[in-house]
C-alpha cells in the first residue's frame, strides 16, 4: 500500500513538472502558433541552469555557484529565455518551417553540446554535486517526496493562473489575433514580431522552469535527460489534450504520461525477454501513431480551445 | 585537408541527393518535412533485402564489379529499392499529408512529419534490429592517389560521386526539357492558375513525391555503401539535409545540389578545428550563419 502511494506521489511529481512545460509549450504553440522543434533544448537550458547555478563547486567543471535554491531556479529559467531570445530573434521573422528547423537543430546542437563540453556541462556522465533544497531538514525520503510534490502542484497551479490571465488580457487576444491573421493584426498597429518574440520568450522561460525542477528532483541531469524523444512526447502531450486550452494540456501531459508508463511497465511484465530489447522502440512508434493519429481525426484535441468572441463584438453583431 | 575536402564533396553528394527531393516537396507543398530523411532509410533497407534476394536467385550477380564492393546485385537492388522508397512516399502522401492538408494548417503537416519519421525509424529498427548492417562485408582499400599530402580514395567514393553526378543531370534534364518540367515550375508558382490551365494538380504532387523518394533511395544506398546501414541514418541525415535545402534556399533545385556540397564541405573541414564530437552540430552552425547573412538561401526567393 505504502508502496503504491509513494510510487502515485513520484508519478504525479514527474507529471506536475512535464504539464508545466506542456503549458509554456501550449502558449507557444497553443495560443501564438509557433513551432517550437527544438522543446528540449529550453527544458535542458532550465535544468543545466539551475543545476549549475544551485550545485556545490565541482573540480571538472565550472558552476557550483551555491546559489539559494530559489534563485538557482530563476536562473534556470532565465537561461532558456537567453536561448529563446537569440533564436527567435534570428528566425521569428522568417517563413513558419524556418522556425521549425532552426529550433529543431537548437536542440540537436545543444544535446550535441552538454555531451561534449566536460567543462561546461560536466560531459556525457551529467551533472552531479547538487543538493535538493531543504534535504538535509526533512529525515526521511516519503516526507521529502511529498513536500517536493506539493511545492510542484503549488507551482503548477501558479503558471496555470498566470497563463490563464495572461490569454484574457489584451495581450492574449493580441496573441490570437497574430495566430489567425497577421497582416489584420499589424492594420491594427500591432507588432507581430515584437509581440511573437514575448510569447517565444515567455514560453520558453516556462519550459526552463519544468526543466529545473526536473533536475532538482533528480538532483542530476546528463544528456540522456535532453534527448529529442523528450520533445515529442511533450508534443503528444498537447496535441492530444487540445492546443489551445490550458487545462486540455495539462489533461493531455497526465493522460499521455500515464499512457507511456503503462505501456513501459506492461512491455517489461508481459513481453517475452527477446522482445524487451525493443521496449523503447515499440513505445516510440506508438507515440509517433498517437500525434499522427490525432493530427488526422481530432486536431482540436480532446479538450478543444474554447473560442472567445469578446463581448463588444457579439453585441453589435445582433 | 585537401583528404578533408575530397571526403566533403563525396558525403555532399549524398547529401545533395537527399536535400533535392526535400526542397522540391517543400517548395510545392509548403512544409518543412522532417520525415524525408526516413526515405533514405526506406531506400537503403530496401537494397539490402533486394540484394539479398538477388544474390541468393543469381549467385553469378554477386561478384565484385572490377574493384568497387559494388556488385551487380546491388546495382539492381538500388533500382528497386527506388521504386519501393518512390511508391512508399506517394503512399505515405496519400495516407497521411494529404489528409492532414485537408483539415489542418501547413504546421500540423511538421508535426505529423515528425510522427511519421518516428514511426518509419523505429519500424524499420523493429524489423531489421538495432544493430549495423553492410551491403559487403569485404573490405575494400583505399586506394592511395597521393601521398604528400595524403589522399586516400575508395573506388566506392569515385563511383558513388560518378554515379550521383548522373542522377543529377538526368533530373536537370527532366526539369529543364521535357513538358513536365513547366508543368512542374507552374504548379510551383501559382497551384490555382495551373489548375485552370488543365494541369491535374493531384498527378503533379504524386510525381514530385516520386521524385524525391527515387533520389532519396539511391542517397541511402550510397550512404549505406560508404558507411553502414541502421535505423538512425535519418536521425543523422536529417539535419544536413535540411542545411543543405536552406543554405541552397528553398525550391532551388540547383541551390539544394550546391547545398549539400557545401554542406558536406564544411562539415568534414570543421572536423579540422573542431573535436569531432560536434560534428552532428555543424549544419545547424552553417543554418545559422545563413540565417544571419541571407535568410532566404543562396537561390531562394524572398517570399513571405
Amino acid at each position: 500500500m505504502m508502496g503504491l502511494v509513494s510510487y502515485l506521489v513520484f508519478f504525479t511529481t514527474i507529471a506536475s513538472i512535464l504539464a508545466i512545460a506542456v503549458l509554456g509549450l501550449n502558449l507557444q504553440w497553443g495560443n501564438t502558433g509557433l513551432f517550437n522543434g527544438g522543446v528540449v533544448a529550453f527544458f535542458g537550458a532550465g535544468a543545466y541552469g539551475t543545476l549549475l547555478l544551485g550545485g556545490t563547486p565541482q573540480a571538472d567543471h565550472i558552476g557550483g555557484f551555491d546559489l539559494f535554491y530559489p534563485l538557482a531556479l530563476i536562473g534556470g529559467a532565465a537561461a532558456a529565455g537567453v536561448l529563446a531570445w537569440v533564436v527567435g530573434r534570428l528566425t521569428l521573422h522568417l517563413r513558419h518551417d524556418y522556425l521549425a528547423i532552426a529550433t529543431f537543430g537548437v536542440a540537436v546542437t545543444f544535446e550535441n553540446v552538454m555531451r561534449n563540453a566536460q567543462g561546461l556541462s560536466g560531459g556525457a556522465k551529467g551533472l552531479r554535486g547538487f543538493t535538493r533544497p531543504l534535504e538535509a531538514w526533512v529525515n526521511d525520503g516519503f516526507s521529502y517526496n511529498v513536500l517536493f510534490l506539493t511545492v510542484v502542484v503549488a507551482l503548477l497551479i501558479c503558471t496555470y493562473w498566470f497563463l490563464e490571465r495572461l490569454i484574457c488580457s489584451p495581450y492574449g487576444r493580441q496573441l490570437r489575433a497574430i495566430r489567425e491573421d497577421e497582416i489584420a493584426a499589424r492594420s491594427l498597429g500591432k507588432n507581430p514580431g515584437a509581440i511573437r518574440l514575448t510569447a517565444f520568450i515567455t514560453g520558453s522561460c516556462i519550459l526552463g522552469l519544468a526543466g529545473g525542477l526536473y533536475a532538482t528532483f533528480y538532483a542530476f541531469v546528463s544528456p540522456q535527460d535532453v534527448l529529442p524523444t523528450l520533445t515529442f512526447q511533450l508534443w503528444a502531450m498537447l496535441i492530444v489534450g487540445g492546443a489551445g486550452n490550458n487545462r486540455g494540456a495539462i489533461f493531455g501531459t497526465f493522460l499521455i504520461w500515464g499512457a507511456w508508463t503503462a505501456s513501459g511497465w506492461s512491455l517489461a511484465r508481459f513481453a517475452p525477454v527477446e522482445v524487451q530489447l525493443y521496449t523503447g522502440t515499440m513505445q516510440f512508434i506508438l507515440i509517433g501513431l498517437v500525434i499522427v493519429g490525432m493530427l488526422m481525426w481530432r486536431p482540436q484535441g480532446l479538450l478543444p480551445e474554447r473560442l472567445v468572441v469578446s463581448q463588444s463584438g457579439t453585441k453589435k453583431l445582433n | 585537408m585537401i583528404q578533408s575536402l575530397t571526403d566533403g564533396i563525396l558525403v555532399g553528394a549524398i547529401v545533395s541527393l537527399g536535400a533535392i527531393g526535400l526542397t522540391m516537396v517543400m517548395h510545392m507543398l509548403r512544409f518543412a518535412n522532417f520525415s524525408h530523411a526516413e526515405l533514405l532509410s526506406i531506400g537503403a533497407y530496401s537494397a539490402l533485402v533486394f540484394d539479398a534476394l538477388f544474390s541468393g536467385i543469381l549467385p553469378s550477380l554477386a561478384n565484385n564489379i572490377g574493384p568497387l564492393s559494388m556488385t551487380w546485385a546491388l546495382i539492381l537492388s538500388m533500382l528497386c529499392a527506388m521504386a519501393v522508397t518512390g511508391l512508399s512516399a506517394v503512399l505515405i502522401n496519400e495516407f497521411v499529408f494529404k489528409r492532414i492538408r485537408e483539415k489542418g494548417s501547413e504546421l500540423s503537416m511538421v508535426f505529423a512529419s515528425f510522427g511519421v519519421a518516428m514511426i518509419i525509424r523505429n519500424v524499420l529498427g523493429l524489423i531489421f534490429g538495432l544493430k549495423s548492417q553492410l551491403y559487403s562485408n569485404d573490405i575494400v582499400f583505399a586506394v592511395l592517389v597521393s601521398s604528400e599530402p595524403q589522399l586516400l580514395i575508395k573506388p566506392d567514393q569515385v563511383f558513388v560521386l560518378l554515379a550521383a553526378l548522373l542522377i543529377m543531370l538526368v533530373l536537370h534534364f527532366v526539369l529543364s526539357r521535357t513538358t513536365f518540367g513547366y508543368t512542374l515550375r507552374a504548379v510551383a508558382e501559382n497551384p490555382s492558375l495551373a489548375e485552370v490551365t488543365g494541369i491535374r494538380l493531384s498527378r503533379v504532387i504524386a510525381i514530385v513525391w516520386i521524385i524525391s523518394g527515387l533520389l532519396a533511395a539511391a542517397a541511402g544506398v550510397f550512404y549505406g555503401l560508404n558507411n553502414h546501414i541502421n535505423p538512425v541514418i535519418g536521425r543523422d541525415l536529417v539535419l544536413p539535409i535540411f542545411a543543405a535545402t536552406i543554405v541552397g534556399g528553398i525550391g532551388s533545385v540547383f541551390g539544394a545540389v550546391l547545398g549539400g556540397f557545401i554542406v558536406g564541405i564544411a562539415a568534414n573541414m570543421a572536423l579540422l578545428v573542431l573535436p569531432s564530437g560536434y560534428s552532428p552540430a555543424v549544419p545547424f552552425l552553417i543554418i545559422l550563419v545563413l540565417l544571419l547573412v541571407r535568410p532566404h538561401g543562396l537561390f531562394g526567393e524572398a517570399e513571405t
